[in-house]
């Protein structure tokens, strides 16, 4: 693993690679997904409990997990960049933000939806999903950071300090919410256990959709190594236009 | 020691002679207090109920007001590179601002809080309660927002972002001062052991905050 | 298909998913293509500019 990100760490190299990949990424993610939601919809059973709103289950449980490992995927990013000064880990944390967002926005959407039926309730502040919440004003504020400071290099090192510091407040805002709820009410269990006959399609549409995450980090770190190039080549062009005007006025 | 010490004397008598960094503070925290029963009606037993959350959250939304300054006014005099390349190392500069914020601001507002109370209908018997769980706490507030005013330092519009990056890094500390309180207005035993770990929190912000805070400085002084 | 009594939760549930996901998806591709046309842009500036025959050095 060191070695692929050590030989990774050339941007070229890394459009390369990842321009190579990212078709089959791409289309692999698609099929997996088209196979899970046909499992899903055809021949997944409804739960004994719950009836088919289980259905949301897949799509709710990965987009948490897609949540939590693509913060995971900014603190490694974060930590690369502050102790390895990883060429290309800052460029990792920008891009998996927006998506990690997304995925941590589209778990709470669902969870609500989900729960409205199954336990009567939009929302409830249980350990679990009051993390989630925590987690997507983690995102959030990583995103604001960055977009408020306008030197990217000092923006690139604080975000990474913030990230890290995110990372090890969430177990502790997580133990801390569920203390707080075994002092007030009972586990309400707003967990289910997976039925064998449900595990295959759950995984399934996990990792058609850790693909497309996958895919998509990819992507996104494409688009900001071009914007990086084309910022530093207007920079360039600049300083060109200054020195023969400067040539021209001697 | 002797640098931590002038620091944070230099830094409390800053904070006496611009008295209106607290005014402000203390102002705020009464105006949101006052406001909320206009705001939830006049219903005296669901104000005693929830008065130790609001307490708490009101005094959160202050000590945020009063947190962008920790280390602007050094910035911009450049007393902050002076700092940083000072044989005090960093972190313990960081920790004598922090620790001047608390005893300037977090005091004053935890002291304040019982007072307030009065306005919510808060038990008096949970006012020992509540002063204990409010000064066991606000140490938490000084440090970790310490961390907040540094990563903003530089940022636009500084002191909104500094609120929504430091709300998550507060939420363990409302949830144990709140739960103390809880054990004491209910009688159970919890009281003295969620107490002990409402001060623990406060004692890891102590100790973790001031590293982050001064890897933050570092990056935007030199 | 009969999705019992809440399937309304079920269709909001998977519209607002693909949803997320398509403006995610939009967003990234879109922008991808702005920065590669960016990117020819300069290319070629840089080019002509070469090719004008200024005659200072690579900075």
């Amino acid at each position: 693993m060191q070695t692929l990100t050590q030989r990774l760490a050339n941007p070229t190299r890394f459009m390369a690679f990842s321009g190579a990949i990212l078709p089959w990424m791409a289309v692999a993610s698609a099929l997996l997904i088209a196979y899970a939601m046909y499992l899903v919809f055809f021949v997944a059973p409804p739960d004994y409990q719950q009836g088919e709103t289980v259905k949301i289950m897949y799509i709710h449980v990965p987009s948490a997990w897609l949540a939590l490992g693509g913060y995971a995927i900014i603190a490694l990013s974060s930590f690369g960049l502050l102790v390895f000064r990883h060429p290309l880990a800052d460029v990792s944390a920008k891009a998996a933000a927006p998506i990690g967002a997304a995925f941590t926005l589209a778990a709470l959407i669902t969870g609500a939806l989900w729960g409205k039926p199954m336990w009567g309730t939009y929302w409830v502040w249980d350990a679990r999903l009051t993390s989630v919440l925590m987690l997507f004003f983690l995102y959030l504020g990583l995103i604001a950071l960055r977009s408020s400071l306008e030197d990217e290099a000092l923006a690139s090192k604080l975000t990474a300090v913030l990230a890290l510091v995110g990372v090890s407040i969430l177990p502790i805002i997580k133990f801390s919410v569920d203390w707080w709820n075994t002092l007030h009410q009972p586990s309400t269990g707003f967990t289910s256990s997976v039925d064998a006959s449900m595990r295959a399609p759950l995984l399934i549409s996990a990792a058609g959709f850790l693909l497309l995450f996958i895919a998509l980090h990819l992507k996104a770190m494409q688009n900001e190594i071009m914007r990086r190039r084309v910022k530093a080549m207007r920079v360039a062009e600049v300083e060109r236009g200054d020195r023969l005007m400067s040539a021209g006025a001697e | 020691m002797s640098g931590f010490l002038a620091l944070l004397r230099r830094d409390l008598m800053l904070a006496v002679r611009e008295g209106s960094a607290l005014g402000t503070a203390l102002g705020f925290y009464l105006v949101v207090v006052a406001m909320l029963p206009l705001g939830l009606g006049p219903d005296l037993k669901l104000l005693s109920r929830i008065a130790p959350g609001v307490l708490w959250i009101a005094l959160l939304l202050a000590a945020l007001l009063s947190l962008p300054r920790m280390f602007e006014a050094d910035h911009e005099d450049g007393s902050l590179e002076v700092m940083a390349t000072a044989p005090l190392p960093l972190e313990l500069a960081v920790a004598a601002k922090a620790l001047a914020h608390w005893i300037s601001t977090g005091i004053p507002l935890a002291l304040m809080a019982p007072i307030l109370g009065l306005m919510l209908n808060l038990e008096l018997a949970l006012t020992p309660a509540l002063v204990a769980t409010m000064l066991a706490g606000t140490p938490a507030v000084s440090f970790l927002g310490s961390i907040g005013a540094a990563l903003t330092l530089k940022a636009r519009r500084g002191g909104l972002l500094l609120a929504l990056l430091v709300l998550p890094l507060y939420v363990p500390t409302l949830i144990f001062g709140i739960s103390t309180i809880g054990f004491a207005s209910v009688g159970q035993d919890g009281f003295a052991a969620s107490l002990l770990v409402l001060m623990a929190v406060s004692v890891a912000s102590i100790a973790v905050a001031p590293v982050a805070a001064a890897a933050a400085l570092r990056l935007q002084v030199s | 298909m009969d999705l019992g009594p809440h399937a309304a939760f079920i269709w909001a549930s998977y519209g607002a998913f693909v949803l997320i996901l398509a403006l995610l998806v939009g967003w990234i591709w879109l922008d991808g293509r702005r920065q590669a046309r960016a990117l020819a842009d300069a290319d070629r500036r840089g080019g002509r500019r070469r090719s004008s025959g200024a005659a200072e050095g690579s900075p």
